[in-house]
């Protein structure tokens, strides 16, 4: 999913920047090229991929209090690579970044970390699933029986995460064509895990349940400059079905979406099929940004209207964007989350 | 018709280009004033941010371990693994240079020359061959690495900053680290210490009050001198815009007479000035800019920083500032402008057209009066004022007052003068400089106005500067201070020193309530080291032999001001025991109240508490080596230990560029008074004819009279000095002994460098021969035909 591509690259400073200078350019070609023959093997390949620029563990979920509060809750592990290259010690070029929130009706914590490869304080291994920075982790003997832990100045987490269906692989067997200019990433995911587990408030702890959505997704190439950014959704709906879909903003929209059956049967929608909408904007951290949004996907009768349950998810972060759970009103119901870029 | 008063307004700077050219020039030079002074403020202040800065990180906890050696890189990532937010940090020798290697993606913010969040180039600092940041001298003496040095000059002297990985192979000290540094805000779950590492000793923030406030009293002063120019830059385009209305009164008379509607006259005249005032600002704010990077030691830094470029460590022009100096060349003209379009709108249509420059004006009455008010409430702000607002605002009233009451002044003197003369030629002189009064003035208040700020800011700074470092070899006297954590540590030191150092001292201290306020009480051993070097504001006879024996304690002057404690006032210790002030001492920069007492007095109130520093006195040679047996024997940690000969030469690398700078802003303002006085002469020069010429048919020659015209400006410019240097004074006591206090509570001292006055004076007197040579030579070669003409026109 183009979207998240983006995402790493403008949050990872540092790559952002080797790619603005000429010299640098020539270095994005020694790095890896998604290819369509290449099969995704598991669990080979929920580790990382040193030899491509950019990859992503990115998990968002929805939960539930004992008295029916909305929670929202993220743990992200980013990967950007200086060079197309591994190794021990500080000289190796990997960078990891990490993103944890915890989103509820009245408040948003947000937490960072920033490490580098090579000295063991951040990295993924794949079996034994392994994924960390600092004492966050995503961590279990396989990829279906997850813990999920993270904490900052004034949050933390600790959630068991357990795969109910299978793994989706986007566009063509997990080889996600990106636009017309041929751009391409490796991109699957989990949308299927139960979650139950305890939040850490200043109040004090809140025991939760509910299901999460984990994406996997790694590729090289950045996207076109026209593009200021994207508003990307993935909404789970009562029925069991899934979608997931993003807009990105450029001289010229472009969309591209995905709708998960029950059973993890994916139908991959072309571009100007999912369409999505704001309707009303919202004043965080001094700029405007749409926390309610029309979204429909006409030829398979979705049309709903989504809102953000904490209109104040923005992400202080190194570079800072808007991400939090939303509910789905309108000819499905359910919740999902939102994550937006871009509004400066 | 917007058209045709256009074209009549043009064809008056088409006739008279270098009158357009003076205003224009007027504008940018006010403008490039006040960019500049902003420019290099912001300079100096980041300069001081960053000294102290890498000074130490003291402002941070650190880690380290117990017995002061190195610590494997595994315990970071343990530390981080277990939650802890910490840093790693290594440090050591490489040739004549110390190596700090700095790991920038955890380095709490402003530590370190990159950031994350945009701080230099952060991708060519981890990567490929890295990046060495130090002083240009530092890195001349770096041997050659074939690793990128990167000038910066606020690193400390003799420190080199690069990456943690490159430091390591550097100092060959692969899989090492010293210490890491803890940030602030850490993580709800986090595992103790102990249990992730055994042997670890975690050090709290050293409190970085002391340097903290000095720099912030000096920040402070900065900005009123911004404000000084602010005034000064004010004046000038007062006078700019005033001589291009008067220039031009004729003309919209005659305008107006063929039937110009006023209102529309006056709309297309501010118009006009918006339009000079954008493109003066424009000019000004790049020229300030050029002055400013002229002035910095890094100018090829600031020029890059012109094009928005990040330059590591070094000042950044943002868009704001240019906005703030266009900003002001508008607000500027609009206040000057506004004075002359509301007479204009009131000149009566077929009124005088001629230049009001000569009318004695008879508002010098109202003038009088304000300046004699605003004098009176500058003193009373003085006597009765409280807070700080009451400081500036004080300073604001003797500014104007000074300035306002300069006209009266000289007309007071000059008419003094003119009443002693006897010869005719002198009764004319002084007549006549009288009579010139009124249309220098402004020009001349100018001058004033700068020469005020720059005794003012001058004597602030050169006070400053005695003050800090006469505090710094007060408060350094020893050549090595050492932290101790524990005290088998202590034990160790004094051990480890004992037959090298001249003289260990111990240095005691507790936090006790003194005068219902916290303070904080210090235990000293009688030695020659605080005999020698320390001075205190006041004492009574045989202060140290009295202290010594025990009768009494040393208080500092905050404690003294705060809890009224003067000499002979009882303080009480606790557990009984009240003592005498023995003796006032300035304690620059300490927010809290302190008292001083014996070791053993110390040591019989607070049994328990063990020296938290020593003071080591040794030969200044040997410096180095104790240092290294104090890290090898009894296993301080280099960070624990401060070389006093370090500290003070990075503190007086510091007062000197800021000395650069302040020299740099003398000349520049008198330069620009300077040509406030050209401006106003050449005006003159022309309206004088009609009076020069009878003078010059009773038989002065031209020449002559050109000579007293030079000798005329002189003698006003030395005047307006005398002036300018007693509100300068005043200025300058204001700062230091009113504003400082109100801010810091303490009081800075004020030093008088007559030295430095009579260069400024003569440097006064410079400009303002340089601004009239061309006025006086101009009329020395007035065609006789010129002034013989005055009398044919003569109705």
């Amino acid at each position: 999913m183009n979207a998240r591509i983006v995402a790493a690259l403008l949050l990872l400073p540092m790559a952002a920047q080797s790619q603005g200078f000429a010299g640098l350019g020539t270095e994005a070609q020694d790095f890896a090229r998604p290819v369509p023959e290449r099969a995704l093997e598991f669990p080979a390949d929920h580790g990382p991929h040193p030899d491509y620029r950019i990859e992503w563990w990115y998990l968002t979920a929805n939960m539930t209090g004992p008295d029916g509060t909305s929670y929202g809750l993220q743990w992200t592990l980013f990967r950007s690579a200086l060079a197309p290259r591994d190794g021990e010690g500080w000289e190796t070029p990997q960078l990891w970044m990490g993103h944890a929130a915890v989103t509820t009706p009245e408040a948003h914590h947000v937490a960072e970390r920033l490490a580098r490869g090579g000295v063991g304080q951040a990295g993924v291994q794949a079996d034994p699933f392994l994924a960390w920075i600092d004492n966050w982790a995503m961590e279990g003997p396989d990829f279906d029986n997850l813990r999920l832990t993270a904490s900052g100045s004034d949050f933390a987490y600790d959630v068991e995460l357990r795969a109910a269906g299978p793994l989706v692989r986007h566009g063509q067997d997990g080889y996600s064509v990106k636009s017309a200019a041929g751009q391409a990433s490796y991109y699957y995911s989990q949308p299927f895990f139960e979650l139950s587990g305890t939040l850490t408030l200043p109040a004090g702890d809140v025991p939760v349940t509910g299901a999460a959505w984990l994406d996997r997704e790694w590729s090289s190439q950045p996207l076109a400059e026209d593009q200021q950014g994207w508003d990307w959704f993935s909404l789970s709906f009562d029925s069991g079905d899934k979608l997931m879909g993003f807009v990105l903003r450029g001289s010229t929209d472009y969309t591209s979406a995905t709708l998960i059956a029950a059973d993890g049967q994916a139908t991959a929608l072309a571009d100007g099929e999912f369409a999505a909408n704001p309707l009303e904007w919202h004043n965080v951290a001094e700029r405007q940004v749409p926390t309610t949004w029309q979204v429909s996907l006409p030829a398979e009768g979705v049309d709903v209207t989504v809102t953000a349950l904490n209109p104040d998810a923005w992400m202080q972060t190194s570079v800072p964007y808007w991400e939090g759970p939303v509910t789905v009103t309108g000819s499905h119901n359910g919740v999902g989350y939102l994550e937006m870029t871009g509004y400066d | 018709m917007t058209g045709v008063i256009l074209s009549a307004l043009a064809s008056h700077w088409r006739r008279s280009p270098l009158q357009l050219l003076t205003l224009l020039l007027g504008l940018a030079l006010a403008t490039a004033l006040w960019s500049g002074v902003q420019a290099i403020n912001a300079e100096a202040r980041a300069s001081y941010a960053s000294a102290a800065g890498t000074l130490g990180e003291g402002q941070f906890a650190q880690i380290m371990a117990s017995d002061g050696s190195p610590l494997p890189q595994q315990t970071y990532t343990a530390l981080r693994r277990a939650g802890w937010l910490v840093s790693p940090v290594i440090e050591g020798r490489f040739g004549p240079v110390q190596i700090v290697g700095l790991e920038p993606l955890t380095a709490p913010g402003g530590l370190g020359p990159v950031s994350v969040d945009g701080g230099g180039d952060l991708a060519a600092f981890l990567s490929g061959s890295g990046q060495i940041f130090a002083r240009a001298d530092t890195l001349a003496r770096l041997p050659d690495t074939g690793v990128p040095g990167v000038v910066a000059p606020d690193v400390a002297p003799d420190t080199a900053i690069t990456d943690i990985g490159l430091a390591q192979r550097l100092l060959d000290r692969p899989g090492q680290i010293d210490r890491m540094v803890v940030l602030p805000d850490q993580p709800v779950t986090r595992r103790p210490l102990a249990e992730v590492a055994p042997g670890l000793r975690l050090a709290a923030p050293q409190d970085g009050g002391d340097v903290a406030q000095l720099t912030d009293s000096f920040h402070l002063n900065l900005t009123a001198f911004g404000l000084l120019s602010f005034a000064v830059g004010l004046f000038i385009v007062h006078g700019a815009i005033g001589l291009a209305f008067e220039q031009r009164r004729a003309m919209v008379r005659t305008l107006r007479a063929l039937g110009a509607p006023l209102q529309r006259l006056i709309l297309v005249m501010a118009v006009e000035l918006a339009v000079l005032a954008l493109v003066a600002g424009t000019i000004g704010v790049a020229l300030g800019y050029v002055i400013a990077a002229a002035l910095l030691p890094d100018v090829a830094a600031t020029l890059r920083g012109l094009y928005g470029a990040e330059v590591s460590g070094q000042m950044t022009l943002r868009p704001t500032w240019w906005l703030s100096g266009l900003a002001i060349a508008l607000v500027g003209t609009a206040v000057a402008a506004s004075g002359a379009l509301w007479s204009l709108a009131r000149m009566p249509l077929l009124g005088g057209a001629h230049p009001r420059a000569f009318s004695m004006s008879h508002r010098h009455r109202g003038k009088s009066l304000l300046a004699l008010a605003l004098l009176l409430a500058a003193a009373a702000m003085a006597v009765w004022g409280k807070g700080l607002m009451a400081g500036f605002v004080m300073l604001g009233a003797l500014l104007i007052g000074g300035a306002l009451t300069l006209p009266p002044l000289l007309t007071l003197l000059l008419a003094s003068a003119e009443k002693r003369a006897k010869a005719p030629v002198t009764q004319w002189f002084w007549a006549d400089t009288r009579q010139q009064v009124p249309g220098l003035s402004l020009a001349l208040m100018a001058l004033m106005l700068a020469m005020a700020a720059n005794v003012g800011v001058s004597t602030m700074v050169s006070s400053f500067r005695l003050t800090f470092v006469g505090f710094l070899d007060q408060r350094l006297a020893s050549e090595l201070y050492v932290r101790v954590e524990d005290p088998a540590q202590a034990a160790a030191i004094i051990a480890a020193a004992a037959d090298h150092a001249d003289a260990v001292l111990p240095l005691l201290s507790a936090d006790l309530e003194i005068a219902g306020r916290q303070a904080e009480i210090l235990g000293v051993r009688d030695h020659a080291t605080y005999r020698d070097n320390w001075q205190f504001l006041r004492a009574s006879p045989d202060v140290w032999d009295r202290l010594a024996e025990g009768d009494g304690v040393l208080v500092n002057e905050q404690m003294y001001r705060r809890a009224g404690l003067d000499l002979g006032a009882d303080v009480a210790l606790g557990q009984g025991v009240s003592l005498p002030v023995l003796g006032i001492y300035g304690d620059y920069g300490n927010p809290a109240g302190q008292v001083i007492v014996t070791e053993d007095l110390f040591r019989s109130l607070f049994p328990d508490v063990i020296p938290q520093q020593f003071g080591l006195r040794v030969d200044p040679d040997q410096v180095t080596t104790l240092r290294d047996r104090l890290r090898d024997e009894a296993g301080v940690p280099v960070s624990a230990m401060i070389d006093q000969a370090a500290v003070k030469a990075a503190s007086l690398a510091i007062f000197e560029r800021t000395f650069t700078v302040t020299t740099a802003l003398n000349v520049l303002t008198l330069a620009i008074a300077g040509f406030a006085i050209l401006m106003s002469l050449l005006t003159l020069a022309g309206m004088r004819l009609p009076q020069l010429a009878p003078v010059w048919a009773l038989g002065l020659t031209r020449r002559r009279l050109a000579a007293l015209d030079l000798l005329r400006t002189l003698l006003l410019a030395a005047l307006t000095g005398a002036v300018a240097l007693l509100l300068g004074l005043a200025l300058a006591w204001a700062l230091l002994a009113v504003v400082n206090v109100e801010a810091f509570g303490w009081r800075l001292p004020m030093y008088l460098f007559p030295l430095d006055y009579l260069r400024l004076g003569l440097l006064a007197l410079l400009a303002a021969a340089v601004a009239a040579l061309w006025p006086a030579w101009r009329l020395s070669r007035t065609p006789p035909a010129q002034l013989l003409g005055v009398f044919r026109n003569e109705r």
